[in-house]
């Protein structure tokens, strides 16, 4: 594939190769410093777990299992349409492209609703701290520390699947309008490893904060 | 930089993804259903021992990490040692008290 003098090559780069690499390479280094964000937070909830370890299994026993074995299913089924929609970038297919692109968007959808009926569901059973807080007595203190790093936690996951849904929006529009083509996909390219790394993020969120301790039912 | 390994074929079929989505969620019944079971401290490093190895596979195939440069291999890594470092020198003191 000759690539020079391609309309899809910005000038400053050798080749469509490297231009891709370097827009991947960009976007991954934008994730390593998103590792050491959630890294902290997953760092604060082993420290806490480690003090408070009946607190934070009975705490977890109250989060609703199905919802967040549910959302897990969707967001890895969300990574297998955001893979798909790459190779049909590639591969130059825009209607399947699209099609793909709004089938992640629907599904980060269901996500944040899943999400928001447990969040209903918590702030009705008294378990969001600050907000009249209720829990077994003997947990009461130590179960707030678990709910705190539940809601934060799971929010700033939100929030990233938020802007995640906003990237893919540009992304339909991006394919609708015809700026992406075999040459020139990289847009989508580094979406799609973004919105892998937020799935990745749940993958560790989901057993640290709903599968502790099941077995002692 | 664009010598180390030839970028993702767009030749290349998509049967692979189908099967990755069927092993991530074989993975995710593995670790909702080991839960139950009593092993101790090892439900714990199960659990994140499926997660690590979700995380690599959606890493490898879907990040496309396999067909990657070397340079984006040497980031990724770099954010795990990072990591390592984050987590590794804070429970050093906090594991020791």
């Amino acid at each position: 594939m000759s690539s020079h003098g391609s309309r899809a090559l910005a000038h400053q780069f050798e080749d469509l190769d490297q231009q891709r690499e370097v827009s991947s390479l960009g976007m991954w280094l934008f994730l390593v410093t998103e590792i050491l964000f959630f890294g902290g937070l997953f760092l604060v909830y082993s420290i806490y777990r480690g003090w408070y370890p009946e607190a934070f299994a009975a705490s977890s026993h109250e989060l609703i299992v199905w919802a967040g074995t549910l959302n897990t299913v969707v967001l890895i089924t969300s990574s297998l349409t955001v893979v798909l929609a790459v190779h049909a970038a590639q591969t130059g297919h825009r209607r399947a492209l699209i099609a793909l692109l709004l089938a992640t968007i629907a599904l980060g959808c269901v996500f944040l609703g899943v999400k928001a009926y447990e969040y209903r569901t918590e702030y009705l059973e008294h378990h969001v701290p600050g907000m009249g807080f209720q829990f077994e007595p003997e947990y009461f203190l130590h179960a707030q520390i678990f709910f705190s790093l539940y809601f934060i936690m799971t929010a700033l996951h939100a929030l990233h699947m938020i802007i995640g849904l906003g990237i893919m929006s540009v992304m339909v529009w991006m394919s609708w309008r015809g700026d992406i083509t075999p040459e020139y996909y990289n847009p989508i390219e580094v979406s799609g490893l973004y919105w892998h790394f937020v799935d990745i993020v749940w993958i560790f969120l989901f057993p640290l904060l709903y599968l502790i301790g099941r077995h002692v039912h | 930089m664009s010598t180390d390994a030839p970028h993702a074929h767009p030749s290349s079929s998509t049967r692979i993804y189908y099967v990755i989505f069927v092993v991530l969620l074989v993975c995710t019944y593995l670790t909702w259903q080991v839960a139950y079971f009593d092993l101790g401290r090892l439900n714990t490093i199960v659990a994140l021992g499926i997660a690590g190895v979700k995380a690599t596979l959606v890493v490898w195939f879907f990040m496309h990490a396999r067909s990657s440069p070397r340079l984006i291999w040497l980031v990724a890594f770099g954010g795990l040692l990072w990591l390592a470092i984050l987590l590794g020198l804070t429970s050093a003191d906090y594991l020791t008290r």
